[in-house]
């Protein structure tokens, strides 16, 4: 079903209007630009390519490197790898310790497996919440739906740490909702939230609805009502022509707000920190302590690479699956 | 079809938007209480604007926070237009796998990822090169690494909708290739090229996390000084900041529609 959309959406997109011809989705270059490649294209390439390779993926030989030294005193805290031998030559050190040690204190599995599961419920909660949002907005009037999606990237814009701080005022012992509570009569106690687990999932939910929010609604705007009118023809009720025609069709959008809730959500460090307790201990926060409370910089480093090879590398074959099966 | 939105569909945008502005709506209203306990309304009063005109601490907190978002997001400007049109118009060159991943890099990194290794990588480039001391320069460098990646994405978009054949026409018609990209290509971009920035200058004054990896010990931007005045409870100043920089941000995003709007406009009227 979802392979018949791709398919279709591409046939639709008015090629003829933009000039050019698709080659594996990019176009030719105009005659400007053809002039400027033989002048040398890599003008234009090596800078943001020299760029990011720098900042993006040197890190990580840099982090691996010192994933496989040792913890010192010195400054900056780790030991050299290469240590050179009187008279020339030298040894390579490696300590595979820091990985060994990941194995066996339990803390960073634990802390780990628990990000997953806290950012994998938020996602979902995330979703509940978005899905009918997000479908309100596609289903309302085109002039209604600009200001609507105004609406929802406005928090989107806003710095985040100060919404989470904002949510803390509504969520306190003695905030806006215990207030409120307390003066209805629905409550005689104030409810105790921050440092709870509950004010974790309510901070990443408000932190990144308008993450899931967006790209449902990207992907329900376009869909094809017409589809729901054959259904319903054809005599299914609503329920059933969402579940049969709406869900599946939405399903790109579904994945792509998940992901931009899940993958950010497990390495969040600001909403446990902040509205956590001392149980919320998410992988985020694991690290945050062990560069700045334990300066452990190997330690740091090898939790660094086993989080990336686990949850990148994953995501990244999962991505590549996708495309191939976009492709079929 | 007519367009009818269900009674359930309705309330439930209420109540996710509901959730959304009420928080922040709170924090408006207490940054304008004379009270500096947050249960008691003390009345109106601009007390905390005040306090906050005259903390030195804050104020240089944002200047510094306000150079690096505009220098960071300048530059981040010019790398993403390039590696927008190096991905859109060039089908292939060496790197292109390489680039399409980097640009997306920050989208599933978590921040806390990048910016321990982008610390140990300033940390090992000092003992190799003896350069760059940590602070506003490596704020600055981290900076314009994310945001590059979301200006690639934002004006790729863009580019990719954009009409070549008016580029090819400005050609035919004897125009050089400068020309034609300084006449046709930058005015089609302008709105992704406006927003784009507007965007990475928001990214960069929020970014708390890999900032406070990067920086070194003199250099403390706003984030920095508002988590650890936040990490110590509530002070009523911060509602101040926060409404302020609330604001700004606002009139930034209200900006940016209003211009997106108009080029939408325009480019209909062309079509």
């Amino acid at each position: 079903m979802s392979n018949h959309t791709a398919i279709d959406s591409k046939n639709n997109l008015p090629a003829a209007s933009r000039g050019g011809i698709p080659v594996d989705g990019v176009r030719a270059a105009p005659v400007w630009l053809k002039a400027a490649m033989r002048a040398g294209r890599w003008l234009i390439v090596a800078p943001p390519l020299v760029f990011l390779a720098v900042f993006f993926l040197i890190p990580f030989l840099f982090a691996l490197k010192i994933s496989f030294s040792q913890a010192s005193l010195s400054i900056p805290p780790f030991s050299v790898l290469w240590q050179t031998a009187v008279g020339g030559g030298g040894h390579l050190v490696l300590h595979l310790k820091n990985y060994r040690y990941l194995l066996t204190d339990e803390v960073y599995a634990v802390s780990y497996l628990y990000s997953l599961k806290t950012a994998f419920f938020a996602t979902l909660a995330c979703l509940v919440l978005g899905y009918p949002m997000a479908y309100a907005m596609a289903r309302a009037k085109k002039s209604t739906q600009s200001v609507l999606l105004l609406i929802i990237i406005l928090p989107f814009w806003t710095s985040f740490l100060l919404r989470v701080y904002a949510l803390e005022g509504v969520i306190r012992d003695n905030g806006l909702l215990n207030t409120v509570l307390l003066w209805l009569h629905v409550i005689d106690q104030p409810l105790k939230i921050m440092r709870t687990t509950l004010a974790v999932y309510l901070g990443i939910v408000y932190s990144y609805l308008p993450f899931m929010v967006l790209p449902l609604y990207a992907t329900l705007e376009k869909l094809d009502t017409t589809l729901l009118e054959a259904a319903s023809d054809l005599g299914s009720r609503p329920w059933r022509a969402f579940v049969d025609v709406t869900l599946p069709l939405s399903m790109p959008g579904v994945i792509a707000g998940s992901m931009l809730v899940f993958i950010p959500a497990i390495g969040e460090y600001v909403i446990p920190a902040l509205l956590g307790g001392p149980d919320n201990l998410m992988i985020g926060r694991v690290l945050w302590d062990e560069f700045f409370s334990n300066h452990d910089w190997p330690v740091a480093a090898a939790v660094s690479v086993a989080f990336l090879l686990v949850l990148v590398g994953p995501l990244a074959l999962y991505q590549h699956a996708r495309i191939k099966q976009l492709e079929h | 079809m007519t367009r009818r939105v269900s009674p359930f569909l309705m309330t439930m945008f209420g109540i996710g938007v509901a959730f959304l502005y009420i928080p922040i709506l709170v924090l408006i209203a207490y940054s304008f209480n004379a009270s500096a306990l947050a249960s008691v309304w003390g009345g109106f009063s601009t007390n905390w604007y005040v306090a906050l005109a005259h903390n030195a601490q804050i104020l240089h907190a944002a200047r510094l926070s306000a150079l690096i978002a505009v220098i960071a997001s300048t530059l981040a400007l010019v790398l993403g237009t390039l590696a927008a049109i190096a991905l859109v118009r060039f089908a292939r060159f060496r790197g292109r796998l390489l680039l399409t991943g980097m640009v997306h890099a920050p989208l599933v990194m978590p921040e806390i990822i990048t910016g321990i290794t982008q610390l140990l990588l300033f940390v090992s480039m000092l003992q190799i090169f003896g350069w760059p001391h940590r602070g506003m320069l490596t704020i600055v460098l981290s900076h314009v690494a994310f945001c590059t990646a979301y200006v690639a994405i934002t004006v790729q978009a863009r580019l990719q909708s954009a009409d070549m054949a008016l580029e090819d026409a400005a050609m035919d018609l004897g125009a050089r290739p400068l020309e034609a990209f300084w006449d046709i290509t930058l005015p089609i971009l302008r709105p992704a090229l406006v927003s784009s920035w507007l965007l990475s200058f928001t990214l960069s004054l929020d970014d708390l996390v890999i900032s406070t990896f990067v920086s070194g010990p003199r250099a403390s931007t706003l984030p920095m000084i508002i988590y650890a005045k936040v990490k110590l409870g509530v002070s009523p100043d911060v509602n101040a900041l926060a409404t302020l920089i609330i604001a700004a941000v606002g009139a930034c995003v209200l900006i940016a529609a209003v211009m997106a709007r108009r080029a939408d406009k325009h480019t209909q009227a062309a079509a």
